[in-house]
């Protein structure tokens, strides 16, 4: 089961209101290989692989969530001042027209997030590659919104969240090589 | 017994082979699903609790029982752990060497 921690995992702070920029981190918030594909992703794949690297699915899985809250509370303090002019001119028009400031799972073109997103094989080696993929294209993305603003302090958290994906990334490609090495073991003995 | 052929298959699976040592083999059994489940019993009572909570802020009697049970959970993971493992993980339970949190049984194994 889960517990909640009421706090944030890392501090995240704005210097400004952007929704612009705000829209553009839905891409973490419901995009393919965003934050809550990722959780989602690897807490599904416990089912179907080696108990070698179930432990760190779980554990990888739940830090998404508190970088899922973390992207939420950058989209939240991004936006909270805006008008509806300045969310308009951001692209945020129809978020507004249909909810306000509430959030939805989707990606800043506005497509819902999907389950199609998710990929599950059945075969471990299949799967935690699918896993390092995924880890390198969220980096990608954060390196990319952290190109797009001049915010220090919204670069601070996504530079802590880009941090976060490659020590992720390298901890699956250690879990491939040793399911490797667990594999060979067992043709020797 | 049952319980033993249970703990063989897990080791017969050879995912957990050579790792298991008898104190974790302890995890799964008949004693540690009856330990688990007093565990699950105040749990729920204190999930119960804090919803029940979360709308009647103001309820004295619900309060004092809120922590009377979170205070009696403290003490059962404390030695629920001791014998059987971390419960949590990130630095809220404690760990034997080597790294105990990878061990199985994983709730759905149990």
């Amino acid at each position: 089961m889960w517990i909640y921690e009421k706090k944030l995992q890392y501090p995240v702070k704005v210097s400004k209101c952007d929704p612009r920029m705000a829209r553009y981190l839905l891409e973490q918030y419901g995009g393919a290989d965003g934050e809550l594909s990722a959780a989602l992703r690897y807490l599904n794949q416990r089912y179907a692989i080696p108990d070698k690297v179930i432990g760190l699915l779980t554990d990888i899985g739940t830090e998404e969530f508190a970088h899922l809250e973390m992207i939420a509370t950058m989209i939240y303090k991004l936006t909270k001042d805006a008008n509806v002019e300045q969310l308009e001119a951001a692209g945020l028009g129809a978020n507004y027209a249909g909810h306000d400031h509430a959030f939805i799972y989707r990606d800043p073109e506005g497509f819902p997030w999907t389950a199609a997103y998710i990929q599950a094989k059945g075969d471990p080696i299949a799967d935690l590659y699918e896993d390092i993929a995924a880890e390198e294209k969220a980096r990608a993305t954060y390196q990319w919104l952290i190109d797009m603003t001049d915010d220090v302090d919204l670069q601070d958290g996504l530079k802590f969240l880009r941090e976060r994906e490659i020590i992720h990334s390298m901890r699956f490609k250690e879990a491939v090589e040793i399911l490797k090495a667990d594999r060979e073991h067992k043709k020797v003995y | 017994m049952a319980d033993n052929e249970v703990r063989e298959d897990l080791a017969d699976s050879g995912k957990a082979e050579g790792t298991v040592n008898p104190e974790e083999r302890a995890r799964g059994d008949e004693i540690y699903r009856r330990e688990l489940m007093e565990l699950q019993k105040v749990d729920f009572a204190l999930v119960e609790l804090n919803l029940y909570l979360d709308t009647h802020p103001a309820d004295m009697q619900a309060v004092q029982q809120y922590n009377q049970l979170a205070q009696r959970r403290l003490q059962m993971c404390a030695a629920f752990e001791l014998k059987y493992g971390p419960l949590m993980h990130f630095g809220h339970s404690y760990t034997r060497y080597p790294w105990q949190w990878i061990e199985t049984p994983w709730p759905w194994q149990v």
